[in-house]
């Protein structure tokens, strides 16, 4: 069962991938000399791509029915479990904008973001972890989807606010705004280039383990699984390092169990993207901005500042929904309290009061177009720090380990 | 009180806009209206002289409403960057634990009271000014506002129509027949349609302007609920530990009621579950899967002064598991969490030279029975106990009365030595003070669980509820609604469409569009200025 649920979710991904290939296939494809036959021609492609991806939302779902089945419980309690959610609910979230607005350049730029955060899904482990009795509740994927659902529809405010970015920023020369938006392209490749890291790793069974010693002077061990260019502090290696042992050690304030291997990582995602960054300018020879603008010369700005602000209005209530009101009524069920001010809380808080900020902000004059559009910029960071930096950095009663 | 008399002859309240009843804008202008209140005389708009008039006109600010919301904002996310006091580990010390962990920022943090940042003064006070802007902002809009859309007529002045985000002009043969054919067409989308004169005006989703309103006020209760639980009585949130087999009196209750830990049992996740063995593994060993105690309650009908005996009378009896909580009168006792304690030791009596034994002891570390009388003139007393031992330098000592690392002092008696030889056991230590003949064998350790429950008390907990779910009303009815309005009328020959919206004007002009797609009336424009640009562009 359980690798019938990962090959849906394999198929999943490939459909989203065609689909992307057909979508996008049909927002060039437009040098046609005969106008007629193309506009037909790229409304099959439209349709076709749609479809596509739609399939592949349904097997998705019958990835995450599947898994259901086999893990015993609704499987969103992990890292892999709840970021491949994540990813599904960016693919309905940029269903509903389809359904409103009949526009698939949401589409075409929400499947790649979805596949992104589906791969780096995979970098997590993947076996079923028993549940801690406090996690044995039924709120608790109620809150977890909910929560899954409004960021998957924040998200999509982030994608009309990118588009809109790479539509309207004059890219003739290098500004403040250009170079932004690379940092952002550079984020999202580093996401990247980090699973592929992980994954060949991962496939030559790569371990390196080293020993140190934590504050209370005990010996720990600590295993790599990537070539350690950041070592524990004050470390050694064990057994044979075969060549390579690690370039520097972490600095010795950092002394939480596994936090010089999380840096470690970081690094490495820091300069995967970096190459990767740099292979697609040299094949480029321009900015990604101003390589992706002449693909959005037909966008309306004003339409994709609407979409924007539409989806952070309908992603809003529910996103607090799920992650304030369910969150505490599972909370009071299964803590003896609605709010505890954890770290993923306080998270959860944040995320909210920003896009109650954004939605505040657009009242006022001149916060529409490119300053909403950077908001929802960062309004996604925000939500990628909750689900993943609070997760993996600051330990809390909902880190998933 | 001054007035706005409009040529309509409607008097309107002093510094309003736009007429309540006409829509006569009293400026002299050719900009788009703004349409967000309606032109309607908002108090803090129109008054700035007394101090009540600033303190109304700050707090009404939708600027100094987002300044709030980012301190409250900044403030939670500094929260974050160590953890809060009460998720440390519960017996280290906050003054010494946030220096010795994090160093000099570890003892600002602690220094600026951030270790409690939730409870802290300046936290409270902003969310009260929170509070306060909420009140204040709402209150500022929604009365005129109401005011302005109850009052409003069908028929309005031309330039109100004409200086409207969407609006055409046609000249058409017959306009009568043009608009009742929009009319009809707009019905059939929900619209309700009022006429006057041959004028249209239709509407639809006015009760989404008030979401916003709907959803402060939630907000607001809830923020008043949030601080109820300062006044003495609301809330109570407290944690007991109870040994199996024994009761306490349950905190909160001013000792009326008692509970009774009668058997606390955990379960385990199988390591050997194929489904669980991968992850089981990773985290190298057990994991609990439930855990419970099934207790007794009991009411003290004798006195309640602290100390005193109790006299209990059964009250009932249940179950607390996790996510499963007990409740009685208005407290709920919740399964939080559990440890272990040694119980009792086992200690055998031995001599050093032949081995020979002279019977088991058994000490209950709860009441280390002092004289231990094994017969044929062998003896064991205790003559002293450290539930936690250690070693200082003028002696053995105890760190806490918890039984953590028993140690105990022996004296043995034997026919040799009716005086008894001393001799002391603690785990892993065995002293033994002079030449000794006898000694005592540890055999074995008996624990004993304990389990952790909270015991909470909220009577604000029905106004939370309640506050949440305005919130949740007032969100639904405030998002996913858009309130929508059409103006059709006749000026000089003409027919005018005139459209206004709160938000989703791309979704809005295409159902106009719909409208009039029988009709060769020309469709409306949007005359924003950047969106003209926009759409010129494209
Ligand atoms: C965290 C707290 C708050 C939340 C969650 C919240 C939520 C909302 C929401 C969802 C809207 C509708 C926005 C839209 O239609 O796009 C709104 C509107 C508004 N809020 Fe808040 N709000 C909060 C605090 C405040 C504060 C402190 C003020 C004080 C100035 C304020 C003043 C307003 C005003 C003036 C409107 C516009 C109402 C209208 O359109 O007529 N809000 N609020």
């Amino acid at each position: 069962m359980l690798q019938l649920s990962s090959n849906l979710l394999g198929v999943a991904f490939f459909c989203y991938l065609f689909a992307t290939i057909m979508l996008f296939v049909a927002s060039v494809n437009k040098r046609k000399q005969n106008k007629e036959e193309e506009s037909t021609k790229k409304g099959m492609a439209v349709k076709w791509g749609i479809v596509i991806a739609f399939i592949g939302l349904i097997f998705q779902i019958a990835y995450f029915t599947t898994r259901w089945i086999a893990v015993g419980h609704p499987p969103v309690s992990n890292m892999f479990e709840y970021l491949t959610f994540f990813g599904m609910m960016i693919v309905v979230g940029s269903f509903v904008i389809y359904f409103i607005y009949r526009n698939t350049l949401v589409a075409l730029f929400s499947l790649p973001i979805s596949m992104v955060i589906i791969a780096y899904a995979s970098v997590f482990p993947t076996d079923i972890k028993p549940l801690v009795p406090g996690l044995q509740n039924y709120w608790l994927p109620i809150h977890v989807s909910t929560v899954a659902l409004g960021q998957g529809l924040l998200t999509i405010s982030f994608i009309a606010g990118l588009i809109y970015l790479l539509a309207v920023t004059n890219q003739s020369k290098s500004s403040k705004q250009t170079r932004m938006i690379e940092v952002v392209m550079y984020g999202i490749l580093s996401i990247v280039a980090f699973a592929v890291i992980v994954l060949s790793f991962e496939i030559v069974k790569y371990e390196q383990t080293f020993t140190w010693q934590n504050e209370q002077e005990q010996s720990l061990e600590l295993t790599y699984s990537m070539p350690a260019i950041i070592a524990p502090n004050d470390s050694q290696v064990v057994g044979d390092a075969g060549g390579f042992t690690s370039l520097v050690e972490a600095p010795a304030w950092m002394k939480g169990v596994n936090a010089a291997r999380k840096l470690n990582s970081f690094v490495w995602a820091m300069l995967g993207g970096l190459v990767l960054y740099g292979m697609i300018r040299f094949i480029l020879r321009k900015r990604i901005g101003a390589a992706i603008q002449p693909l959005l010369k037909n966008v309306r700005p004003t339409l994709l500042d609407e979409i924007g602000y539409r989806s952070v209005a309908i992603g809003f209530p529910i996103f607090v929904l799920g992650g304030l009101v369910f969150a505490m009524i599972y909370a009071l069920d299964a803590w003896s309290r609605l709010w505890g001010w954890d770290p993923k809380e306080i998270g959860a808080l944040v995320t909210a009061l920003f896009y109650a900020a954004y939605l505040h902000l657009r009242i006022s004059r001149g916060w529409q177009g490119n300053r909403s559009a950077w908001l929802a910029v960062i309004g996604f960071i925000i939500i990628m720090l909750n689900t993943v930096f609070v997760n993996l950095v600051i330990a809390g009663l909902h880190s998933y380990a | 009180m001054k007035i706005v008399q409009c040529e309509c002859g409607h008097n309107n309240p002093y510094g309003t806009q736009v007429c309540e009843i006409c829509g006569n804008p009293f400026d002299e202008n050719e900009q788009l209206l703004n349409m967000r209140y309606e032109g309607a005389a908002r108090r803090s708009q129109t008054y700035n002289t007394t101090i009540v008039d600033k303190i109304w006109n700050f707090f009404s600010s939708v600027k100094v409403g987002i300044w709030l919301i980012v301190l409250v904002l900044l403030g939670s996310v500094l929260g974050t960057v160590l953890p809060q006091q009460q998720y440390i580990l519960s017996n280290a010390p906050p003054e010494t634990f946030y220096e010795e962990q994090y160093g000099w920022f570890g003892w600002l943090y602690y220094t600026l009271g951030f270790h409690e940042l939730f409870k802290s003064w300046w936290f409270l006070l902003l969310l009260a000014l929170l509070g306060l802007s909420l009140i204040v902002a709402s209150l500022d809009r929604i009365i005129p506002l109401y005011r302005s859309l109850k009052k409003q007529r069908v028929t309005r002045n031309t330039s109100f129509l004409k200086r409207q985000r969407l609006f055409s002009a046609s000249e058409v043969e017959h306009p009568e027949e043009s608009i009742q054919s929009v009319k009809k067409q707009l019905e059939q989308k929900r619209y309700k349609v009022k006429e006057e004169n041959g004028n249209v005006l239709a509407e639809k989703n006015r009760f989404s302007r008030w979401g916003p309103y709907v959803n402060h006020t939630g907000l607001v209760i809830v923020l008043f609920a949030a601080m109820l639980r300062f006044i003495p009585g609301m809330y109570v949130n407290e944690t007991v530990s109870i040994r199996e087999g024994e009761y306490m009196a349950i905190p909160g209750t001013n000792y009326e009621y008692y509970l009774e830990n009668e058997e606390f049992s955990i379960e385990y996740y199988d390591p050997t579950d194929e489904k669980y063995e991968a992850a089981l593994e990773r985290i190298n060993g057990l994991q609990a899967k439930t855990y419970q105690t099934d207790a007794n309650l009991y009411r003290n009908i004798g006195s309640t002064i602290p100390g005193a005996q109790p006299e209990l009378e059964f009250v009932k009896s249940g179950k607390i598991i996790v996510n499963e909580p007990f409740t009685f009168d208005s407290i709920s006792l919740y399964q939080t969490g559990y440890g272990t304690e040694f119980y009792k030791m086992m200690f055998q009596l031995a001599n050093k030279e032949t081995g020979e034994q002279f019977g088991t002891v058994e000490v209950n570390l709860d009441n280390p029975q002092e004289v231990h009388d094994l017969g044929n003139g062998y003896k064991v007393k205790v003559l002293d106990y450290f539930p936690d031992f250690e070693m200082k330098e003028d002696g053995p000592a105890t760190k806490s009365k918890f039984p953590n690392n028993p140690g105990i002092a022996f004296s043995m008696i034997s026919p040799e030595h009716p005086e008894g030889e001393i001799s002391f056991v603690a785990i892993r230590t065995n002293v033994e003070l002079g030449d000794n003949d006898y000694k005592m064998e540890f055999i074995s350790m008996l624990n004993r669980d304990v389990t952790q429950l909270t015991v909470k008390k909220d009577h604000t907990l029905w106004l939370i509820a309640l506050g949440g779910f305005i919130f949740m009303i007032g969100l639904t009815q405030g998002m996913y609604w858009n309130h929508r309005r059409v103006w059709l009328q006749q000026v000089d020959g003409e027919v005018w469409i005139a459209a206004h919206t709160n938000r989703g004007w791309d979704g809005f002009q295409q159902e106009i569009t719909q409208c009039i797609q029988d009709t060769k009336l020309s469709e409306p424009v949007d005359q924003d200025v950047t969106v003209k640009k926009s759409k010129e562009s494209e």
